[in-house]
């Protein structure tokens, strides 16, 4: 009985700090039609097997309170009724008729994606989101379009192993990703290397980035604000780390938006066509690996080996820059292709690599890049 | 196959071979289904040590114990081990306990290869451990292994998880052979079909999978094989291959694995609950034909863990059809077990609440794998814990439960003894408890966006990932009790009846407890047969 009443106690204990702290129970309603189309349904479904469990484990409650043998019950003989069986069989059917024709139609429309207005489409890598904004004249995105890579934010990477996380830990990145609010937006799906998955709750959007397919998907999200989700499919060391966060804006910050991409994309350019100075290379290079390469290499530089190789003394990095560039633009084995960072980006990158952790390898300039290609 | 049963006669009123040897050279069906049931056991322990770390790395946010590599890891050899090496082998160590026992037949119709497919195991096993200390690690991409994740990003010892895996599937299906063989063949002359107690329906039908499906994974991971090393391109599209390809043969196998599962666990609570009601199996050819068709089914659902890769509607909508559809067999089922506990005459022993919890518990599974399978819905659900939290519903509480309650119901006439029955009921209640604290709060994360196989994750899921940890640590401890429990009582028990239970039904009941070393060497006679039939009314 003491035990029981310590039990209780500590039942009660957690239950409160429970009470005290953020937590949900329940699937979102999320911010399009489709989602809240899949909350209804979720909903219904739930309601629908409550009433089930009720019935049957009623049933088993009933029966093993009144036909147990300390209540003096006497067993039955009776071991078979066709009538019973066929309405057992019957009534579950016409159920799940029920349930079957609203889990069609919601299917139907959210697999419908024609009439976008405008088209993201998003490239998994080991470990970070590609977002490439597809032409569009309604808001202005040029025909060489929008291309951004979104990784883990630094504050999140910080306190991996610390004894405190900050709010939004591993559900922050970098660049995030705007769209216009009540636009009917087409996502393709693909992959640069194994199977990712994106998925914001919020949208009711979850498909796999199959790497040489795409899939697609559509949403037209009804609120402003910023939502977040995850990568649900298991794509190695650090899937728990490509997380995704969308910022949701009106249209016309949509629109200034662009033209300000436009902007620095023009800037980016230009930047890759001048001669960099070491320092400038060097400074640039540091964040671009801390947020690209540290995941394998790590940031000190000291690798994971035997898999992921260190930067420290590595022969490529003290070798010929030409064999250098050529391995990161186009990959070799488990070490993923980066072809898509810009030249001024990917020089300095490499150089970071060559002129630190005591590594002794020229400095590589965005004109090296960009022959290189 | 004569001189087989010849070399079974011959050492016949000798009993078993003295030492080490008996277990290694044996033969004897009885002795081989201890040898898988402790074999099983031990894998048990190491899956669940695993499921410990991973528990614990979960215990908070942020990285403490392990680092991320190495938790993909562990739930990969977690998945596998309970998969292939926990809940298989004991199954298939009950069939080979029971089924010979339950048809009236002296041994298994193969004994040799009865061995060989026990020795297969251990090995198979031993490789797959093994891969822990090869450079690179053990694999890493899930007990799902999809590719190419598996194929092209995976560390080399991946190659020696495929031989595992060949080994595995090898003795699977020679088990399955046997098991076919035994029921068809060595079946008492006077035992018709649909007098087989439910058991040996399951075993019978869950064999037919087993020879279905297992080529399948032997095929798919051939061609992961070849891949890797040979330059063929299944599965890469750069090669005109598809991924996507992978996962459809995988899941056809996956499939049918799950039944695997569970269906000779439905035959084990088709006993239970009869006993302890002291009241016939209601519809009994309904169960027999509900199991077949939930057989059947499960070779054309396959891709409801697919509903995300890109299929077409048309494909979506077939595959959620159908897989409602099993709902309608498995729900006979459980009204079966219901109709058979109403207007009896019900006792508690440990047996019956395990039975009892697994009704209850294998039912809420149930439930969310009817959600799962509506497609909008399983957008949401996919790849979350809500997902992790179905399987270990049906797959703990339902597999392993009927595991647990077959070991203390024929405990008795395996070992002669009585087990401690109040140890046994705190044990229960214990893992019952700790079970549900483990495991229910988990459909709370996967509703709230907690991906699956993720080493840590954001403050909001705190709370839960720290009460289901905590849940698993309680669980894991269970185990100890467990074991003492079995030690206990294989030592100092009471001896046994051969009848423990008064009203248990089944020719295994006839003999003696434990059972002799060699039994039915003459048939069983009808009468027999009948007084022991599972559908005739209790006398
Ligand atoms: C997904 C993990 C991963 C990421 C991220 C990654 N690498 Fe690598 N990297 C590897 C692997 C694996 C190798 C070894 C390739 C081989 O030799 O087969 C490697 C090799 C290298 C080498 C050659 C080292 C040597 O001594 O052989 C260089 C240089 C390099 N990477 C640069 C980079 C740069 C620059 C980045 C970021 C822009 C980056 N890597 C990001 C995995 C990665
Ligand atoms: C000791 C009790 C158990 C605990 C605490 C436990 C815990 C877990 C956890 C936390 C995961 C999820 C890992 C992740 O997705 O990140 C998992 C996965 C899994 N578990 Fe268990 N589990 C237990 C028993 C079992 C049993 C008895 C089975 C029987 C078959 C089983 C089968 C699986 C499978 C198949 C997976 C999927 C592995 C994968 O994601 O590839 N578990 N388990
Ligand atoms: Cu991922
Ligand atoms: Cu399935």
């Amino acid at each position: 009985m003491k035990m029981m009443k310590t039990l209780i106690g500590a039942i009660f204990a957690i239950a409160s700090t429970f009470a005290l702290s953020e937590y949900t129970l329940n699937m979102t309603e999320g911010v399009t039609s489709v989602s809240q189309n899949i909350y209804g349904l979720h909903m219904t479904i739930f309601w629908i097997v409550t009433a089930i469990g009720i019935v049957v484990f009623g049933a088993m409650a009933y029966s093993i309170y009144h036909h147990r043998q300390s209540k003096g019950a006497k067993a039955a003989h009776f071991h078979e009724s066709t009538t019973v069986e066929l309405l057992w069989t019957a009534i579950p059917i016409v159920i799940l008729i029920v349930m079957a024709i609203p889990a069609t139609k919601v299917l139907i429309d959210l697999e419908n994606t024609d009439n976008a207005e405008m088209t993201l489409k998003i490239t998994g890598h080991q470990w970070k989101w590609q977002y490439d904004y597809i032409e569009n004249d309604t808001f202005g995105v040029p025909k060489e379009g929008i291309t951004m890579m979104s990784n883990l934010a630094q504050s999140s990477r910080d306190a991996i192993k610390a004894s405190t996380q900050p709010e939004h830990y591993l559900l922050d990145v970098d660049n995030r990703v705007v769209l216009p609010v009540d636009t009917r937006i087409r996502f393709l799906m693909t992959s640069n290397d194994v199977i990712h998955n994106w998925w914001v709750p919020a949208f009711g959007v979850k498909q796999d980035g199959n790497p040489g397919y795409i899939n697609d998907a559509w949403a037209k999200i009804e609120q402003e604000g910023t939502y977040r989700g995850q990568c649900a499919e298991l794509c190695g060391k650090d899937h728990g780390y490509m997380p995704i966060v969308v910022d949701v804006v009106s249209k016309e910050k949509y629109k200034a938006w662009v033209s300000e991409q436009k902007a620095a994309a023009a800037a980016a350019a230009a930047s890759a066509s001048k001669t960099w100075s070491k320092d400038e290379l060097m400074a640039k290079g540091e964040q671009v690996y801390n947020a690209n390469c540290a995941g394998c290499h790590q940031k000190d530089g000291k690798g994971m080996p035997p898999v992921f190789p260190a930067m420290v003394g590595s022969s490529i990095a003290n070798g010929p820059a030409a064999d250098h560039v050529n391995l990161v633009l186009h990959g070799k084995g488990a070490m993923p292709a980066f072809k898509m960072l810009g030249d001024a980006d990917l020089a300095a990158v490499i150089t970071y690599e060559r002129q630190g952790f005591g590594n002794t390898g020229t400095v590589v300039q965005p004109s090296d890049v960009k022959s290189g290609r | 196959m004569a001189t087989d049963t010849i070399a079974a006669h011959d050492d016949h009123h000798h009993g078993p071979e003295k030492g080490l040897l008996r277990w290694v050279k044996t033969t004897n069906h009885k002795d081989i289904g201890s040898l898988y049931l402790w074999f099983s056991f031990m894998m048990l322990l190491v899956g669940g040590a695993f499921a410990m770390v991973i528990r614990a790395e979960l215990f908070m946010p942020g990285i403490q114990v392990v680092d991320p590599h190495f938790f993909n890891s562990m739930t990969t050899m977690h998945g596998l081990i309970m998969v292939f090496g926990a809940i298989m082998p004991a199954f298939v160590g009950l069939g080979n306990w029971l089924i010979p026992m339950m048809v009236g037949a002296p041994d298994m119709a193969l004994p040799r290869m009865n061995n060989w497919s026990f020795w297969i195991l251990p090995f198979a096993g031993a490789i797959l451990l093994s891969t822990f200390f090869m450079e690179g690690g053990a694999p890493a991409f899930g007990w799902t292994f999809y590719a190419p994740l598996s194929t092209t990003f995976a560390p080399d010892s991946t190659d020696f998880f495929i031989f595992a895996v060949h080994l595995l599937g090898f003795s699977s299906i020679m088990g399955a052979i046997n098991i076919i063989a035994t029921v068809l063949n060595m079946r008492a002359p006077d035992m018709k079909l649909m007098d087989m107690p439910l058991f040996v329906w399951t075993w019978l039908i869950t064999s037919f999978l087993l020879i279905g499906a297992m080529p399948v994974l032997a095929g798919a991971v051939t061609m992961m094989l070849t891949d890797r090393n040979f330059g063929t391109s299944f599965f890469d599209a750069a090669g005109g291959g598809d991924p996507v390809m992978f996962q459809h043969i995988f899941w056809f196998f996956g499939h049918p694995e799950v039944y695997i599962m569970i269906l000779p666990a439905f035959g084990v609570i088709s006993h239970i609950i009869p006993t302890f009601a002291r009241k016939p199996l209601f519809g009994y050819s309904s169960m027999v034909y509900a199991t077949a068709a939930i057989a059947f089914l499960s070779y054309i659902v396959w891709a409801h863990h697919m509903f995300l890769t890109g299929m077409p509607v048309a494909g979506q909508l077939y595959f959620m059809y159908a897989t409602m559809l099993i709902a309608v067999p498995t729900g006979v089922k459980v009204f079966n077990w219901v109709a058979t506990m109403w207007k009896g005459s019900m006792t508690f022993e440990t047996p019956m609440l395990w039975a009892l919890s697994f009704v209850f518990l294998f039912t809420i599974g149930g439930f969310s794998g009817l959600m799962l399978g509506i497609v909008p819905a399983d957008i949401q659900y996919h790849d979350t814990y809500f997902v992790v939290a179905h399987f270990h519903y049906v797959l703990v509480t339902g597999a392993l439960w009927s595991i647990i309650a077959a070991v203390f119901y024929w405990f008795p006439k395996w070992t002669g003894k009585m087990y401690n029955e109040s140890l046994a009921k705190i044990h229960f209640w214990w893992s019952i408890i700790s079970v549900n604290i483990l495991f229910f709060p988990q459909h709370f994360l996967g509703l709230a966006g907690m991906p699956r196989r993720i080493p840590d994750y954001n403050l909001q899921f705190a709370d839960f990932n720290m009460i289901s940890s905590i849940g698993a640590f309680m669980f894991g401890a269970s185990f100890i009790l467990f074991t003492y429990i079995i030690i206990d009582g294989i030592r100092n028990g009471k001896p046994a009846k051969a009848r423990p239970w008064e009203s248990a039904k089944g020719l295994e009941w006839t003999l003696g407890s434990p059972a002799e070393y060699h039994s039915f060497d003459k048939a069983p006679s009808r009468k027999a047969i009948e007084q022991e039939s599972q559908h005739t009314s209790v006398a």
